[in-house]
C-alpha cells in the first residue's frame, strides 16, 4: 500500500533580548550557573512577573515576517506541570489568545513551490537546565539545577500539518531559520538549543480522508536530524501498519547516534496542563501604530533578497536561494560584489570551494578569515586573466590561512598567468617540435590530440600559461 | 495612659514634641509583648534587636532636628506572609518554617523608607487560608477580648497584636475578608484598599486576582496614614494601578450629611441577633449624623462564596506549586527521586486546609472541568461586579455587617463549609475589587462587632470619611481589652 506522510512542526526560538521575559536578569549564554537569577526567575514567594516589552516587539516582528495576523488583544496563561527546572512549577505561556495567528512560509523542493501554513505563534518563558551527576539521568545519584536560562523568552511557532516529506520539512525549517535570522529576533543556533524543533508525524493510506494517529518527535537539533528522524519514523509507522498494528499517539525522542526514535510517554501519561489566564499579568494590547512601525522597520527578508540577487546580479534562482539561506552568507556576498567584476564568480566561490571548506571544517561563514574584499579581488584576478582558475585554488588555500591579499600572493608565489603572446608562442613551438606524432594525429582528424598538447604546454609553464591563448595558437599553427 | 495604647498619630506627636523617644516607645511595646504574648500569641517571629536599632536611628534624626515621616519610629508588625529581607517569613507553614527572604516586599521597602520600626512577623492562617488562625503551623492566636475565642483570620495575629498593645498598628492582607473580619472580631480598624492600589510584590500569592495588602489600626486616622505610605504604582506589579494617590488624611473630616448609604438586603440575612443590633444601631447613628439610608439589592451575592472557592483555590493551586523543596523550604530527606521528593515534601509541608484547597483548585482547572467551574465562576464574578456598579448609581457607600457573627470559641470549631460561609459579607468586595473598611460598632455580649463600609472603585476617601465620622461620634475605638491581670 502507498502511504501519504503528514508532518507539522513546532519550533521554539529563543528571543535575542538582553533581559529575560519577566524580569531584568541578563539572558547571556554560558555564564556561571545561577548567576543570572533574581526572586522573579527563581520563583521566590511573593515575586511577580512583568512583561519585557521587547519580547512582544520581537514576537510581532517575527509574526509579520511570517505573514501572520498580529492579535490586537492577547494574553498570558499559566501552563501547570511539576519539574525541578521550572522554578514556579508553571510556565507562563499563551494558550487561548496567542499574539500571532495564521501565517505561512513558501518553500521550494525540487523546483516545486509550496505554501506551508503557520497556525500560531505564542510567547512563553524557557525553563532552567538540569545538570546530572552521571552520564545520563538514570545513572545519576543527583542532579543540580541552573536557573540562568529560566525566564529567557521564547516564541513557539506552530505550523499547519501541511508538509508531506522529510525534504519539505527540512525546507520549511531552513526557511524559517533564515527568516528568524534576518529579522534578528533569534540567533538560531540549533546545537546550542536557541532554535529547537519538535515534529508531529503521521501517515495515512493514499486516498484516505482522515490523518493517521501522530507521534511527536522531540530532540531534533539539526536539519539533518529532522530529516533522518522523519524518514525513520515514517518507515517505523509503515511497518507497524503493515504488521496489522496501530500507531500509538505518543511522544518519542530521536536518538541521533543510533538513528532511531524511542518512546518517551504515551497519551495517557501526558500532562493535563490546566491552563488558565495568569492573574499576575494584564492582557497585552497591540495598537495599529505599533504594528505599522514594526512593519516599516522590517529588514529585507530572504525571499526578497533572493529575488534581488537574481535581478541585480543575474544569478540562477537555485544559487541565489542557497546564498540567502544564511544571513551571514548573504551579507558576505553583498559585501564582496561591491568590488567584484564578476558577481557570478563570487557566488560560485561561496557555494563551491568556500561552502565545501566550511562543511569539512564544521565551521560557519563568520569563522572565515578571508574578507569579502579579498574574495572579490581573487575573482577579479581571474577575470583579468592574471591568474588561472586552476592556480586560483592554490592562492585560495593560502588565503584561508591568514587572509593575505590575493594579488600579493600571486606575486609572492610567482603564479602570475603568462598571457604574453611571444612567450606562449615560444612554448607552443617547442612543444610542437617535440611531439610530431601528436601533430600528425591531429591533422589526421584526431581532435583529442590537442588536449594532450595543451597539457604538455601547461606542464612546461607550471600551470601559468593562459589556456585559451594556448589553445588558439596551437590550432592556428597546426592548420 | 500606657505608651502601648497610643495610636500611630498620637505617638508621632509625642515623638516630634520629644515627650517620648522612639527607643522608649519601642521598649514599652516590647515589654507589653513580654507581658501578654504568652496569652495572645500574635507573633511568629520577633526582631527586637532590629526594632531597637531602627528606633535609635529615628531618635538620632529627631535629635538632629531633621523632619521625620508620620510613621517613622512608630511600631508596626507585618503579617507573616509579607516578605522581609533577612527576617524569617514563614507564611505560618511548615513548608517555609525556616525561610529567610532575600528581598523586601514593595510595601516594606516603602515603610522602611519612612523609618518605620518593625517588630516582627504576625501569625496568620497557613498561607492566609482560613478565618481563625487555627490553620497556622505555629498554632492559633487568641482574641484579646476573649482568650478562649479566635481573633479571626487570616490576619488574626495582626489584629490581635493591635488591640493587645503588642503593636501600634500592623499590616494584613485580604483575599476574601482577611483584614476586615479579624478587625471586626478584635475591635479595631481594617481596610482593604481597591485591588491594584497597593503593590502585591513580596506578599506571598494566595489568589493573585483577589489579594490586597492593607493596614490594621486602632483608629481611622492611622489607617489613612498607613495608606498614604503604602499606596501607589509599583513597576514590579503589573496589576498595580497607575493612578494618582490622594492624601488620605484629607478624608478625616466629620461630615456625612447627604451621603447616600445603601443597605443591601442580601447581606443582612442570617445574622447573629446581637450583631444585627449593633449594626442597625450604627445605621441609626449615620441617619442622626445626616446620612440618607437607601435599601438596595445585590442579587448575585448568594453565589459569591461558591465562586470564591473555585477562583481562589484555582489560582492558589498554581501559586503554591513553587513550594516543591527544590530551591528553598521544607524538603523530605528520604525521597529517592525528584518527583517523589516534591510529592512528599508538599504532603508533609502543607497542612490539611492548604492541601484541601490545592486539590480543589487542581480539580476545577482540570481538562473537562475548566468550563463548568472556572470559566463559569469568572462569568458570575462579572455579574457580581455589575451588581455593585448598578448599586453605585443610587448610593455613595454600601454598609453591611463585616461578619454575620462575632468571634467564637475554638471548641465551637465548625466544618470547613460553615466557616467558609462566614465570609459571605466580605468576599463579594474582593470579587469586585472594591475598597472596604471595617470599624468597631459595638459589642455582642462583650465580643467586638464591626460594621463594613464598601466604596466605589478607588474611592477610599469616601469610606474613610464615613468611617471617621462614625468613629468620632462613638467611643468604641477607645476601648481596650484587659489582659495579663489588668483591671
Amino acid at each position: 500500500m502507498k502511504y501519504i506522510t503528514v508532518i507539522g512542526l513546532e519550533v521554539h526560538a529563543e528571543l535575542k533580548t538582553k533581559s529575560k521575559a519577566f524580569c531584568s536578569c541578563s539572558t547571556e549564554f554560558g555564564a556561571e550557573p545561577n548567576t543570572h537569577v533574581c526572586p522573579v526567575c527563581l520563583g521566590m514567594p511573593g515575586a511577580l512577573p512583568v512583561v519585557n516589552r521587547q519580547v512582544v516587539e520581537f514576537a510581532i516582528r517575527a509574526g509579520l515576517a511570517l505573514n501572520c495576523d498580529i492579535q490586537r488583544f492577547n494574553k498570558f496563561d499559566r501552563k501547570n506541570y511539576f519539574y525541578p527546572d521550572l522554578a514556579k512549577n508553571y510556565q507562563i505561556s499563551q494558550w487561548e489568545e496567542p499574539i500571532c495567528l495564521g501565517g505561512h512560509i513558501d518553500i521550494n523542493v525540487d523546483g516545486k513551490e509550496k505554501r506551508v501554513g503557520i497556525t500560531r505563534i505564542h510567547m512563553e518563558e524557557d525553563a532552567g537546565k538540569l545538570v546530572h551527576s552521571g552520564a545520563t539521568i538514570s545513572t545519576s545519584d543527583s542532579s543540580a539545577v541552573d536557573y540562568n536560562r529560566a525566564g529567557v523568552p521564547l516564541i513557539e511557532i506552530v505550523s499547519e500539518p501541511d508538509m508531506r516529506s522529510a525534504k519539505e520539512a527540512r525546507a520549511y525549517m531552513e526557511n524559517l531559520k533564515a527568516i528568524l535570522e534576518y529579522t534578528d529576533v533569534c540567533d538560531c543556533k540549533m546545537q546550542e538549543g536557541s532554535l529547537r524543533c519538535d515534529a508531529n508525524i503521521s501517515i495515512m493510506p493514499e486516498g484516505a480522508k482522515e490523518f493517521g494517529t501522530r507521534a511527536e518527535i522531540k530532540n531534533l537539533n539539526s536539519f539533518r536530524a529532522l530529516e533522518r528522524a522523519i524518514e525513520y519514523e515514517v518507515q517505523r509507522q509503515q511497518e507497524v501498519l503493515e504488521d496489522g498494528g496501530h500507531v500509538v499517539q505518543e511522544t518519542r525522542t530521536w536518538d541521533d547516534a543510533k538513528g532511531i526514535t524511542l518512546s518517551m510517554r504515551s497519551k495517557e501519561e501526558a500532562h493535563d496542563y490546566r491552563y488558565f489566564p495568569d492573574p499576575d499579568l494584564l492582557p497585552i494590547k497591540v495598537d495599529d501604530a505599533w504594528i505599522a512601525r514594526v512593519k516599516a522597520e522590517l529588514p529585507e527578508l530572504p525571499a526578497q533578497r533572493q529575488a534581488r540577487l537574481m535581478e541585480q546580479f543575474n544569478l540562477p534562482a537555485y544559487d541565489a536561494g542557497l546564498i540567502v539561506a544564511t544571513k551571514a552568507m548573504a551579507e558576505y556576498f553583498d559585501e564582496a560584489v561591491k568590488k567584484a567584476k564578476d558577481p557570478k564568480a563570487v557566488s560560485n566561490w561561496l557555494l563551491g570551494d568556500i561552502s565545501a571548506w566550511l562543511n569539512n571544517e564544521n565551521k560557519e561563514i563568520g569563522d572565515l578569515v578571508i574578507t569579502p574584499g579579498n574574495l572579490a579581488e581573487l575573482t577579479n584576478l581571474i577575470k583579468e586573466g592574471v591568474l588561472s582558475s586552476k592556480l586560483a585554488k592554490k592562492v585560495f588555500a593560502e588565503m584561508l590561512k591568514d587572509n593575505k591579499s590575493p594579488r600579493q600572493l600571486v606575486k609572492d608565489l610567482g603564479l602570475e598567468q603568462v598571457s604574453d603572446a611571444g612567450a606562449i608562442e615560444k612554448l607552443v613551438d617547442e612543444t610542437l617540435a617535440e611531439n610530431p606524432q601528436s601533430v600528425a594525429d591531429y591533422k589526421a582528424g584526431k581532435d583529442k590530440a590537442i588536449g594532450f598538447l595543451v597539457g604538455q604546454i601547461m606542464k612546461k609553464s607550471r600551470g601559468k600559461a593562459n589556456p585559451p591563448m594556448v589553445q588558439e595558437l596551437l590550432k592556428k599553427k597546426m592548420q | 495612659m500606657n505608651l502601648y495604647e497610643l495610636t500611630a498619630h498620637e505617638a508621632h506627636e509625642k515623638l516630634v514634641k520629644k515627650e517620648v523617644s522612639s527607643v522608649e516607645l519601642t521598649r514599652a511595646v516590647l515589654d507589653r509583648i513580654g507581658a501578654v504574648e504568652k496569652d495572645v500569641h500574635a507573633y511568629v517571629t520577633l526582631d527586637e534587636a532590629g526594632a531597637l536599632a531602627q528606633a535609635a536611628k529615628v531618635d538620632a534624626m529627631i535629635a538632629e532636628g531633621r523632619p521625620i515621616a508620620p510613621l517613622a519610629g512608630v511600631r508596626g508588625g507585618s503579617k507573616g506572609n509579607i516578605s522581609t529581607k533577612g527576617l524569617r517569613t514563614t507564611r505560618c507553614s511548615r513548608s517555609l518554617e525556616n525561610f529567610i527572604p532575600i528581598y523586601d516586599a514593595h510595601v516594606i521597602e516603602k515603610l522602611r523608607g519612612d523609618g518605620t520600626v518593625f517588630l516582627g512577623k504576625t501569625n496568620l492562617d497557613e498561607f492566609a487560608m482560613g478565618s481563625t488562625t487555627e490553620t497556622s503551623y505555629f498554632g492559633a492566636s487568641h482574641n484579646p477580648w476573649a482568650l478562649e475565642c479566635v481573633p479571626g483570620g487570616s490576619s488574626g495575629g495582626s489584629a490581635a497584636a493591635v488591640v493587645s498593645g503588642e503593636a501600634l498598628w500592623t499590616l494584613g492582607s485580604d483575599t476574601g475578608g482577611s483584614i476586615r473580619q479579624p478587625a471586626s472580631f478584635c475591635g479595631c480598624v481594617g481596610i482593604k484598599p481597591t485591588y491594584g492600589r497597593v503593590s502585591r510584590y513580596g506578599c506571598v500569592a494566595f489568589a493573585s486576582s483577589l489579594d490586597q495588602i492593607g493596614p490594621i489600626t486602632k483608629d481611622v486616622a492611622d489607617a489613612a496614614l498607613v495608606l498614604n505610605t503604602i499606596c501607589g504604582r509599583d513597576v514590579h506589579d503589573s496589576t498595580s494601578l497607575d493612578v494618582e494617590v490622594p492624601d488620605f488624611t484629607k478624608a478625616l473630616v466629620q461630615d456625612v450629611k447627604g451621603l447616600k448609604i445603601g443597605l443591601p438586603k442580601e447581606f443582612f440575612a442570617g445574622m447573629d441577633e446581637d450583631v444585627k443590633t449593633c449594626v442597625m444601631a450604627a445605621v441609626k447613628k449615620y441617619e442622626e449624623l445626616g446620612a440618607e439610608i437607601v435599601d438596595i439589592s445585590l442579587p448575585h451575592t448568594e453565589y459569591a462564596v461558591t465562586i470564591y472557592y473555585i477562583i481562589a483555590p484555582a489560582e492558589a493551586s498554581a501559586n503554591l506549586a513553587r513550594f516543591d523543596g527544590v530551591r528553598y523550604g521544607y524538603r523530605n530527606q528520604e525521597a529517592t527521586s525528584a518527583p517523589e521528593m516534591t510529592a512528599i515534601s508538599r504532603t508533609e509541608g502543607f497542612g490539611a486546609e492548604v492541601r484541601r484547597r490545592i486539590m480543589l483548585g487542581t480539580y476545577v482547572l482540570s481538562s473537562g472541568y475548566y468550563d463548568a467551574y472556572y470559566n463559569k465562576a469568572m462569568q458570575v464574578r462579572t455579574l457580581i461586579r455589575r451588581d455593585f456598579e448598578e448599586a453605585y448609581k443610587k448610593v455613595d457607600v454600601i454598609l453591611t455587617p463585616t461578619c454575620p457573627v462575632p468571634t467564637f470559641r475554638y471548641t465551637d470549631k465548625m466544618d470547613p463549609l460553615s466557616i467558609y460561609m462566614l465570609d459571605v459579607t466580605t468576599i463579594p468586595v474582593n470579587m469586585a475589587g472594591l475598597p472596604g473598611i471595617s470599624v468597631p460598632c459595638g459589642f455582642a455580649k462583650g465580643k467586638p462587632v464591626g460594621v463594613q463600609l464598601i466604596g466605589k472603585v478607588l474611592d477610599e476617601m469616601t469610606i474613610l470619611r464615613a468611617a471617621y465620622t462614625f468613629e468620632q461620634a462613638t467611643e468604641f475605638h477607645k476601648q481596650f481589652p484587659r489582659l495579663g491581670g489588668e483591671k
